[in-house]
């Protein structure tokens, strides 16, 4: 079975995150990027899969500071190949021109599964998974927590609110949306990371032109305005517990 | 080409989605500048009765065996055939397992552009949406000709989406629903818990920020002293620290308690979307940045491992005198 | 004249049956040697030369004077009086063959004659007397005293050996002595008052009848020599083999500071799978260990009811090597929760009177978990971080000098000025809310004490000492390359560490090139030495009553025991010391990162179980700390065993900033 895996890079949101002065994006001169943690399982559940049935797994990451590396960890951790996708991408990347460069490398390596993150906390445009899904004609399913396959189809585990699971059968190929790897991801040292980027290779794909159809663009940025937000009870600990106190006995709770 | 808002229904096994009424109240919102009309989307099989309490000018019904439960590939084909259509303004979402699944599907498949994780729709024709993990807000212009968007809970009171006057309901068409790739072939319930969290009046949540499975101790030292019960965030549970049943948010339960304590959570939209119709919500976070003080009512900064034993001694004497 | 009767009352063929004996003996010896030394030697190879007198004045104080088997007086002593004995015994015999099978036969004379003979003797007749008090206090101790630590077994077989031993040595001894008596009784020679001990039992032969048994004495004779020759042939079978391995092992030992962890080796991947990746060193550690259990009674895992008893683990890795069913050394014979247990304390090596070096071993064996991503989740998210970050708490580096914004004046930017001293200020002191507090205080003592300091601010990575003991070697060598290089950049002359785990990887590991190593302190012999100088003075009197822990990393990884006592007592505090202290001090359980991994629960932590020991002390009312670890560790201790009220945990630096 071959299994791609389109990952992304996302803010950190341990740092504090700036808007640039035009008002319309992120700023960042102070951004770190960071693995989007759904791709991350997205991943993880591909080396299980291989693990389990055989198989082939491809990552594919579009170039940003930080993807190399985690391209050798994937390697590390069992991916066979590995693909950046390079370009200029100045005029800023969105979930559908996404979708449709890992399309055009996608529709010529066929492959029978493709896991992606359910989501990134920055698709203004909506998920990957989806668009990529309609524009290779395969069926999606998202949410994901647990898949299993055969030769033609996959059960996937979907999660609903409420802890409701329903096991959905489709057939393969298809893009699955990976909410949970069947296990947390597991940990690569540091010298395997090393030793892999001695031996793998990091194929890299030029995208000639971006599309953007199909998404939006924001004329403002902003972060939530403060008076929206709580009353910050201040002093030490016993100070604050004291306040709380107070607040709880308001409420009728003591 | 119209001025309609759609409103694609959610519901599961029977029971209409919150989310549902939030994107009628969104919509509403949205139709008072278009002059359109707020349509209600419900697909389904003998589900009419669902649509009783919609504030929608009507209900648009396509009843399909295939469409008992939601999968997909079915609803995406309907759909398709039926804005494809009608041509509306806009169609809503849920940005939740439904609606995230065949938002994106639509917007290649009519080549119609999409907004993801929206939080207010405006007479203007601007929508907000939650990015960053609820930590940036973006605000554009809804594009034209049809803009898919997917919406997010928080921006509107589930009332607002009610009404006491049925709306009319239509039968729509059904495209050919064979050969269908996504099957659903069953549920499976999750496992009982203890309690169930989403009927108790008093949640100690706790999330990242509580560090170990050990420390989850304080915040139900706390949760007794109060007489309430501990839940969780996704992280807590994907370690297996607590079992699902505890899960607050998107994939977990949807809860409204009296009071809602978050120890340690950062409050991404995933988790909110499961709390934020809570009473009274307190939250304890050592990042001030953190998005759970857009939330909360109340907030505070210092740590917990030193404020929760204090609150929970102080809870106990208070008890202990009243 | 007196002269020795070697062979008196021995046929002619007793004594042939005794050389063939003998021959026998040799062979299964050497065989027995030859197959631990192939054995250790399969081991990687690891440099332990270099040092000659250094290692033989070790063999000298540990091995002939005893020092670290001294250290407990009762199995001290013990084994002081075998040891000698048996020593003195042996030398005994070997010249009496010598006498008897070299110079008598070839050259014609004796030498164990008159004056000689009789000093020969007495001496051997009084050693014998110490040997038998010896066992007699081992078999007192083993049998009746039972103490604890003697009394698990990870091995069936292992009370057969001691019994085995004990009764085979007591044998031996007391057959000697009977040979001797009726000798004694039968030949009553002039002489036979320099054999006291012989003379008595002579004595006590005549007393019972015929004074010429000379049949039993051949017997006794013929038992005697059976049990000599096969004690010293199966010697290299028995736990008796530590008589040559322990001495070996003392000379090779490490002569690196304490502080400095032997890199990690990764031929055949990182760290230890299989017992051949150990190096020969650590393969003879496991053949030294007598398993007398004193590494038991110090640790800190052990007595907090974790997995981990470094006997144990001795005793099992031992076995492991001559194990033919192919059992996994990870796993089969050690459990990773044993492995992650350690605290890395080090008062298991500091007690072993074998000098094993169990640590090294330990790490070596995490470095292969980790390098297999076997580790807890709350450990693994801790290495992500400091992977990333830079530190273990998931933080922006960005924020790690925000606890000084509110400062005044505002705290150097040692890159971008000159300074005296460089605070390398550490993860916990720079990140965690509840310390950040001390943190301040100590900035404020240096400003007051006039130093001219700064500090890295966000260029600061984790130091990497728990890093590397938790056995991710390739994070350790990123973090260390980092500080490295910011620290390349500033102009300073002196670090000061407020954390002992950094002062320790800084001043022992990292490879400073260049200039070579600058001068490190900890902050505690910072403020001594300016105390000394009268650059720092005291305004006010502290008068509370207090005891210092001493930090693992401070004190037995760096010696560093005087300058906090001294700084406690300039405060005015007076001073009253654990039961632990010094060398002996009680880890508090965070340390080797185990501060980044779950607790099981249920169980008294380290942490509590020090926190008592101090709470039993008469009046005192603060536990006096020097690293920030501790403070979160003990903080929390006193909390869980109900002294909150009856102890204060302080760092000594609030003890300075009061009395300031």
């Amino acid at each position: 079975m071959k299994i791609a895996v389109p990952i992304k890079f996302v803010p950190d949101l341990v740092e504090e995150l700036t808007i640039d002065p035009n008002g319309t994006a992120l700023d960042t001169s102070w951004l770190r990027l960071i693995i989007n943690e759904f791709d991350d399982h997205a991943v993880e559940q591909a080396i299980l899969l291989k693990e389990r049935g055989g198989g082939e797994v491809t990552v594919v990451a579009a170039e940003a500071e930080g993807v190399d590396d985690f391209l050798y960890t994937a390697a590390a951790k069992g991916a066979d190949h590995l693909i950046k996708l390079t370009g200029d991408f100045g005029s800023g990347m969105n979930s559908h021109a996404a979708a449709r460069a890992l399309a055009d490398l996608l529709k010529d390596s066929k492959p029978d599964l493709i896991l992606t993150g359910v989501q990134a906390h920055n698709d203004l445009d909506g998920a990957v998974g989806p668009l990529l899904a309609e524009l290779l004609d395969m069926p999606y399913v998202g949410y994901v927590a647990g898949v299993s396959s055969t030769n033609d189809k996959a059960i996937a585990r979907k999660e609903y609110p409420g802890g409701i699971i329903a096991e959905m059968e489709i057939k393969l190929p298809a893009v699955l949306g990976i909410q949970a790897a069947e296990q947390p991801p597991r940990y690569v040292a540091y010298n395997r990371i090393r030793q892999v980027m001695g031996t793998s290779k990091i194929e890299e794909r030029t995208i000639t032109a971006l599309d953007l159809s199909g998404g939006v663009t924001a004329s403002r940025m902003f972060q939530p305005e403060s008076s929206q937000r709580a009353t910050i009870l201040e002093g030490s600990p016993e100070e604050v517990a004291d306040q709380m106190v107070g607040i709880l006995k308001e409420l009728g709770m003591l | 080409m119209s001025q309609d808002i759609f409103v694609v229904i959610e519901h599961l096994r029977g029971q209409v989605a919150d989310i549902s009424y939030v994107m009628l109240a969104a919509a509403r919102a949205l139709a008072q500048g278009t002059g359109g009309k707020v349509v209600a989307i419900l697909l389904g099989h003998n589900a009419q009765e669902l649509a009783g309490n919609f504030s929608a000018n009507r209900v648009l019904y396509a009843d399909h065996p295939a469409l008992a439960e939601f999968t997909s590939e079915a609803y995406q084909v309907t759909l398709a055939s039926l804005i494809r259509e009608q041509s509306p303004r806009a169609v809503l979402f849920g940005h939740t397992t439904i609606g995230a699944d065949i938002a994106g599907g639509l917007s290649v498949k009519l080549s119609l552009p999409l907004v993801s994780s929206c939080r207010t729709l405006n007479s203007n024709g601007k929508f907000v949406c939650q990015i960053c993990g609820g930590k940036i807000m973006a605000e554009g212009d809804l594009p034209s000709p049809t803009a898919l968007v997917t919406m997010a809970p928080g921006g509107y009171k589930l009332e607002e989406g009610q009404s006491d006057q049925a709306p009319a309901i239509e039968t729509t068409a059904i495209p050919s629903l064979d050969d269908l790739r996504v099957t659903l072939k069953h549920y499976i319930e999750p496992e009982a818990g203890d309690v169930d969290i989403a009927k108790e009046p008093l949640l100690i949540s706790v999330g990242r920020g509580i560090q170990t499975k050990d420390n989850i101790e304080i915040a139900r030292e706390l949760a007794t002293a109060l007489g309430g019960q501990v839940s969780a965030s996704r992280p807590i549970v994907d370690q297996g620290w607590l079992p699902a049943s505890c899960l607050v948010g998107k994939s977990g339960k949807h809860v409204r308690p009296k009071v809602y304590l978050a120890l340690g959570i950062s409050g991404a939209p995933e988790h909110v979307e499961g709390m934020n119709e809570s009473d009274t919500i307190i939250a304890i976070n050592t990042d001030p940045n953190a998005p759970i003080f857009n939330v909360a009512k109340y907030g505070t900064t210092a740590d917990i491992f030193d404020l929760v034993p204090a609150l929970t001694e102080k809870v106990k004497q208070a008890a202990g005198v009243s | 004249m007196p002269v020795r009767e070697t062979f008196w009352n021995i046929p002619h063929w007793a004594e042939i049956a005794q050389y063939i004996l003998a021959l026998l003996t040799a062979v299964v010896f050497v065989y027995g040697v030859t197959r631990r030394i192939l054995r250790v030697r399969q081991g990687q190879s690891e440099k332990r030369t270099g040092h000659f007198w250094a290692r033989i004045w070790s063999l000298v104080v540990q091995v002939l004077g005893q020092k670290r088997t001294l250290g407990e007086l009762y199995p001290g002593l013990m084994h002081f009086t075998i040891f000698w004995g048996m020593l003195v015994l042996a030398i005994g015999t070997a010249l009496a063959t010598v006498d008897w099978d070299i110079t008598l036969l070839f050259f014609g004379f004796q030498f164990l004659t008159g004056w000689v003979y009789i000093i020969f003797e007495l001496t051997l007749d009084i050693l014998g007397l110490l040997v038998i008090t010896g066992l007699g206090m081992a078999i007192y101790r083993r049998y009746v005293i039972r103490p604890a630590r003697l009394q698990n077994f990870p091995l069936k077989t292992l009370p057969r050996d001691d019994v085995y031993v004990l009764a085979m040595l007591a044998f031996i001894a007391i057959s000697g002595y009977l040979t001797e008596g009726l000798r004694l009784a039968v030949t009553q020679p002039d002489w036979g008052v320099w054999s006291p001990i012989g003379g008595v039992i002579a004595a006590a032969f005549l007393a019972l009848g015929d004074p010429n048994n000379q049949t039993l004495h051949l017997i006794v004779w013929g038992l005697h020599i059976a049990s000599a020759f096969i004690i010293l042939g199966s010697l290299p079978f028995t736990k008796l083999f530590h008589i040559f391995s322990v001495p070996l092992n003392i000379y090779f030992r490490s002569l690196q500071p304490a502080g400095a962890l032997p890199a990690a080796r990764t031929e055949g991947g990182m760290g230890v799978k299989e017992w051949k990746q150990f190096t020969w060193k650590q393969l003879l550690d496991f053949e030294s260990c007598t398993r007398c259990g004193r590494c038991q009674d110090v640790c800190p895992a052990y007595l907090s009811s974790q997995l981990l008893s470094p006997r144990n683990m001795m005793i099992k890795l031992d076995a492991h090597l001559w194990e033919k069913d192919g059992r996994a050394l990870h796993g089969d014979i050690i459990a990773p929760e044993e492995i992650w247990a350690c605290t890395t304390c080090r008062a298991c090596a500091q007690v072993c009177p074998a000098f094993i070096e169990h640590l090294a071993s330990i790490v070596d064996m995490r470095r292969h978990l980790v390098d297999q991503g076997q580790m807890d989740a709350t450990l693994q998210t801790a290495l992500m971080n400091l992977g990333r970050y830079g530190n273990s708490f998931g933080q922006s580096e960005r924020m790690r000098a925000k606890w000084t914004a509110s400062l005044q004046p505002a705290v150097k930017d040692a890159r971008h000025e000159p300074v005296e001293y460089l605070w390398f200020v550490g993860d916990y002191a720079s990140y965690s809310p509840t310390l950040t507090e001390v943190t301040r205080k100590a900035a404020d003592v240096f400003h007051k004490a006039g130093l001219n300091f700064g500090i890295l601010f966000d260029a600061e990575r984790n130091a990497g000492n728990d890093v590397r003991r938790v056995g991710e070697e390739g994070i350790f060598e990123m973090l260390a390359g980092k500080n490295m290089q910011a620290l390349g950049k500033c102009k300073f002359e002196t670090i000061v560490t407020t954390d002992p785990h950094t002062y320790n990887t800084l001043k022992n590991e990292y490879s400073w090139n260049g200039n070579g190593r600058p001068r490190i302190l900890h902050y505690t012999e910072l403020l001594d030495k300016l105390i000394v100088s009268g650059q720092l003075k005291f305004s006010k009197k502290l008068d509370y009553k207090v005891t210092y822990h001493d930090p693992c990393y401070l004190g037995r990884y760096n010696g560093v025991y005087d300058a906090p006592r001294r700084l406690i007592r300039a405060t005015g505090c007076e001073l009253a010391e654990m039961p632990r202290h010094g060398e002996r001090a009680f880890c508090c359980g965070a340390g080797g990162g185990r501060i980044w991994m779950e607790e099981k629960p249920g169980r008294e932590r380290p942490s509590e179980i020090r926190v008592r020991e101090a709470a039993a002390l008469e009046g005192v009312q603060a536990f006096v700390v020097a690293c920030p670890k501790d403070v979160t560790m003990f903080r929390d201790a006193v909390k869980t065993t109900g002294n909150e009220s009856r102890l204060q945990v302080k760092d000594l630096i609030e003890l300075v900033h009061e009395a300031l």
